[in-house]
């Protein structure tokens, strides 16, 4: 008999808590707990993964269920003395809501659990895998129970069937089907088969499940086994899950000790027994007629279908073949009815899904939530959104076979139908979320080389297809594409979703399709700009700095002049891309800085502050501007004298025209001089960086409205042959609310133009302003 | 076994009749023919560290098999490696997760560090570098695995005191 205690301290001991130090927490407390003499009276107890993998190493005390997060071994004296001993919660290992930083005391207080549906999930993190007692104890085994002494076979299969259970590996098939077909099958022996070949990166609950709640799959291959009249189960695990298999292992002796495996269970007479078999690294092995010639001693190669496993399955006899996840939730619907899990989800997907949540999300880590549940809340409410401030760009479901989904359809709810519309499937449930930091050509590049290494070779269209897929989109990755390459690659798509022998290849394709779908013009941009936005593809791209300034200024090269102290060289450089390194040393947003590699370390190198120092050490730029080509007496005309319109002018002078710059107002620098406040950009700076451009040769007429003053035929008629309209971007929109027409609300530029041009202006007296622009 | 053979193994020398002795037992203790042919292969690659040819040629006698088939398997798994490796394996996880995370730029880090190139072996056997794709720890991404160690939020950085762990 295991002791009543008065607490109970739950230590997650899943693969990611272990990485993060749980078993060193796990002997401070044991050395605690002896000597403060609380042995006797708190129960230590280690379980499955919990979920929330991004806080760990986490500890839960019961019957408060306090949750502290990030457990090193030097807190847990702490932990001992004061809230075991003394009843005082330790609040500095509280969990901290991402948005609001306010601390969270309990478990079941904390979104990330609060918003959970747990059935698959039920034992994980509440139990220790390793004891079958504890399995027991939250009501283990009485499933199969009830199944082997109170159910006929057919009835067993009704209930999955009614429960709407759909497979939980990807394709989603409905799981009662599958079993009854199987059990239609005369003869025997027939085969339960588990795929716990869980390829798909970013997909990790069947590890979970396997870690956490061993029995439960045990159970379920059981009862599936005395449903479709199988005495032999075979559990297809990754090589790659050693802890996986050590649990596993550990929970079939202890069952076969008990009696719960093996021969004449529960007294029904009903025999069944259940063997590991170990992958060995190949991802088509999660195809079930793969996965089976693989359990059979063979190259892991899928077989056109049908016959249908239920059919002719592993060693050629009728076989039921399911994903952990699917079984994990068989006990629940055996004990409490197909009904009561239908309850849960949509008309068409019951029940609920396990998710796991990974890359740029606060809380990575594994949730089960009801089918239907919006993407936004799953990404924004559980995963607590997307960490240091970046933005949302897209979320990848369903692995290689599955697709990106942008911001606009957040608020699609889950489910297996939803999801093909937007070109994505549920898969296996890996959710990896990607900001703006993420390339999504270089993501279907990363799809694409998955899927050709992982390709077996078997038939043509995915061998060679995919080969060349892969070569199209890395000559685009390398700015070498062509618009056309687009073209193949969809026609090339088409070809190979519709002619491929299995599964991997029918789908191997959708990661390019949906990235071409929601995100083309980064893929033209790759094409047509050279430019990889987010600053991923190495090939078109100088640095991360210099790839993210919109004047691609080489911003590692004057860095590294002005290191040497020849500042005169580094603004040399800077002058050969903007020629306004004093106005952008002050004004700049500096892009450059958010994707500085140094961040990595100890944070992003002032580069604006460089700028600003090198530029303000020099009044004439004359001998630094780039060589003029010489003049070719050839006229054009630059409408509007702001930045654009100046560099514009800049540049083709260096290139020999003859500029002139028409401004409507009565002095150049547009928004410069008439939006930015003296404060925030000195005038007399801006006068000097355009003086500078003056003396090399760009003549700008203030005073002038073209359109007004003069007529484009006008300038025609005196020798201008080009034009650039550059008469400002900016046009106001005032927000749809009661009281914008009032005196005293100004759009934001006419605002800051009339502060800047000193004008008097009513600003109230308690001169609270916003400015919205 | 030949000298040559012995000179190739990663046991440096070390392997000698025991070893064979325990894969015969371990096959023996199956059942003869194809279906044991991966479990046993995993034995093997355990025991020896990698696959080479008289490894091929004996587990094909000892089940029946035409070594060609156990070369078409062997070669079909990643898992299954027919070249030595190092006393320390390093498997840098290139899953989604992973590689959204910066592991392309570890694995960069890492070939450069120890010299050598992705499915390579250090001239000292101290290492050896391969990659996976996902781990299923893609909550602490990017992610390596020394051994069965799994080191998780790893950046270039961070390499040097991880490697000195492992000697």
């Amino acid at each position: 008999m295991k002791k009543a205690f008065r607490a109970q301290v739950l230590l997650c001991a899943g693969g990611a808590c272990i990485s993060s130090g749980t078993e060193s927490v796990r002997d401070a407390f044991q050395r605690e707990l002896g000597e403060q003499q609380l042995n006797e009276e708190v129960g230590l107890i280690t379980t499955g993964c919990m979920g929330m993998c991004e806080v760990g190493p986490i500890v839960v005390i019961y019957p408060e269920g306090v949750f502290y997060q990030k457990v090193k071994s030097e807190d847990v004296a702490e932990i001992v003395k004061e809230h075991l001993l003394k009843g005082r919660v330790v609040q500095r290992l509280f969990y901290k809501k991402p948005s609001t930083q306010e601390l969270v005391q309990a478990m079941n207080e904390i979104d990330f659990f609060r918003l959970q549906e747990k059935i698959a999930l039920r034992n994980c993190g509440n139990i220790d895998p390793e004891d079958i007692r504890e399995y027991i104890a939250a009501g283990g085994y009485e499933a199969l129970g009830k199944a082997l002494t109170n159910m006929a076979p057919p009835q067993v299969v009704e209930q999955i069937t009614v429960s709407g259970l759909r497979g939980r590996g990807g394709a989603g098939f409905p799981t009662g089907i599958k079993w009854r077909a199987t059990a239609d099958q005369p003869g025997k022996p027939k085969y339960v088969v588990c795929n716990a070949d869980e390829g798909d990166p970013g997909a990790f609950m069947d590890r979970s499940l396997l870690e956490g709640d061993p029995h439960s799959l045990i159970e379920a291959m059981t009862i599936c086994g005395y449903a479709v009249g199988a005495n032999q189960g075979f559990v297809y695990v990754r090589a790659e899950y050693p802890l996986a298999i050590q649990r596993l292992e550990k929970a079939l002796t202890q069952a076969r000790e008990m009696g719960l495996l093996g021969k004449n269970l529960f007294s029904s007479g009903f025999d069944f027994n259940i063997e590991i078999r170990m992958g060995a690294g190949a991802f088509v092995c999660g195809e079930e007629t793969a996965l089976m010639h693989s359990i059979e001693g063979r190259r892991g190669e899928p077989r056109p279908k049908p016959p249908f496993p239920a059919v002719k399955g592993l060693f050629d006899r009728p076989t039921v073949l399911n994903n952990v996840e699917t079984f994990a939730n068989v006990p629940y619907i055996v004990l409490n009815g197909g009904m009561a899990y239908a309850r849960l989800g949509t008309e068409k997907s019951k029940g609920t899904k396990v998710f796991a949540l990974a890359g740029d999300v606060n809380n990575t880590g594994l949730v089960e939530v009801p089918m239907g549940m919006p993407l936004g809340t799953i990404v924004y409410d559980l995963g607590g959104g997307i960490p240091n401030g970046k933005k949302f760009k897209a979320v990848q479901i369903g692995g290689p076979s599955g697709g990106c989904i942008p911001a606009a359809h957040l608020n699609t709810p889950v489910t297996y139908e939803s999801l093909p519309q937007l070109g994505a499937i549920m898969g296996s449930g890996g959710l990896v979320v990607m900001n703006e930091d993420t390339c999504m050509v270089d993501l279907a590049r990363y799809f694409l080389e998955f899927i050709a290494e992982e390709s077996c070779g078997k038939c043509t269209p995915c061998r060679v297809g995919t080969r060349v897929m892969l070569e199209l989109v890395n000559r685009i990755c390398n700015g070498q594409g062509t618009m056309e390459d687009l073209e193949r690659l969809e026609e090339l798509a088409g070809v190979i979703q519709k002619s491929s022998l299995c599964g991997l290849g029918q789908t191997a394709p959708n990661p390019v399709l949906s990235t071409l779908r929601y995100f083309r013009e980064e893929y033209i941009e790759h094409i047509k700009d050279h430019h990889c936005r987010a600053g991923v593809c190495q090939s078109i791209m100088h640095a991360p700095c210099s790839n993210a300034c919109p004047a691609s200024v080489n911003v590692p090269a004057y860095l590294a002049y002005a290191k040497e102290g020849n500042f005169e060289e580094a603004l040399r450089v800077h002058l050969r891309n903007n020629p306004f390194p004093s106005i952008c040393g002050r004004v700049c947003p500096q892009w450059c800085i958010d994707k500085c590699r140094r961040s990595d370390l100890e944070g992003p190198l002032a580069v604006r502050a460089v700028k600003r120092f090198m530029s303000d050490l020099r009044d004439d730029y004359s001998e630094l501007y780039p060589a003029k080509v010489p003049a070719n007496n050839r006229k054009v005309a630059v409408i509007g004298a702001g930045p654009a319109g100046l560099s514009c002018g800049y540049y083709l002078v260096l290139l020999g025209y003859d500029v002139t710059v028409f401004e409507r107002r009565e002095e150049s620098g547009g928004l410069m001089r008439y939006a930015i406040p003296d404060y925030r950009l000195p005038r007399k700076i801006l006068a000097k960086e355009i003086s500078n451009l003056e003396r090399l040769g760009l003549k700008i007429k203030t005073g002038v409205a073209v359109g007004r003053d003069i007529s484009m035929a006008d300038l025609r008629a005196q020798g201008f042959e080009a034009f650039f309209m550059s008469s400002g971007a900016g046009h106001e929109i005032m927000p749809k609310i009661p009281g914008v027409d009032l005196p005293g609300v100004y759009p934001g530029t006419a605002f800051l133009e009339q502060a800047a041009r000193s004008q008097p202006m009513n600003v109230g007296r308690r001169r609270r302003s916003g400015i919205c622009c | 076994m030949t000298d040559s053979n012995t000179t190739a193994c990663a046991c440096e020398g070390q392997c000698n009749a025991a070893v064979w002795n325990e894969l015969d037992e371990f096959i023996a203790s199956h059942e003869r023919g194809r279906n044991s042919l991966i479990q046993v292969l995993h034995k093997a690659q355990e025991l020896f560290g990698y696959l080479p040819p008289d490894v091929h040629q004996h587990v094909a006698d000892q089940l029946g098999l035409p070594v060609s088939e156990v070369l078409g398997v062997v070669t079909f798994y990643h898992y299954f490696s027919m070249q030595p490796r190092g006393r320390h394996t390093i498997n840098v996880c290139m899953g989604t997760a992973c590689y959204v995370r910066g592991a392309k730029k570890v694995l960069e880090a890492l070939q450069e560090k120890l010299g050598i190139k992705m499915g390579e072996t250090t001239p000292d056997r101290r290492f050896s570098i391969t990659t996976q794709r996902c781990f299923g720890a893609c909550g602490l991404a990017p992610v390596i695995m020394v051994n069965s160690d799994v080191h998780g939020r790893v950046t270039a950085n961070k390499l040097t005191g991880i490697l000195n762990q492992y000697e």
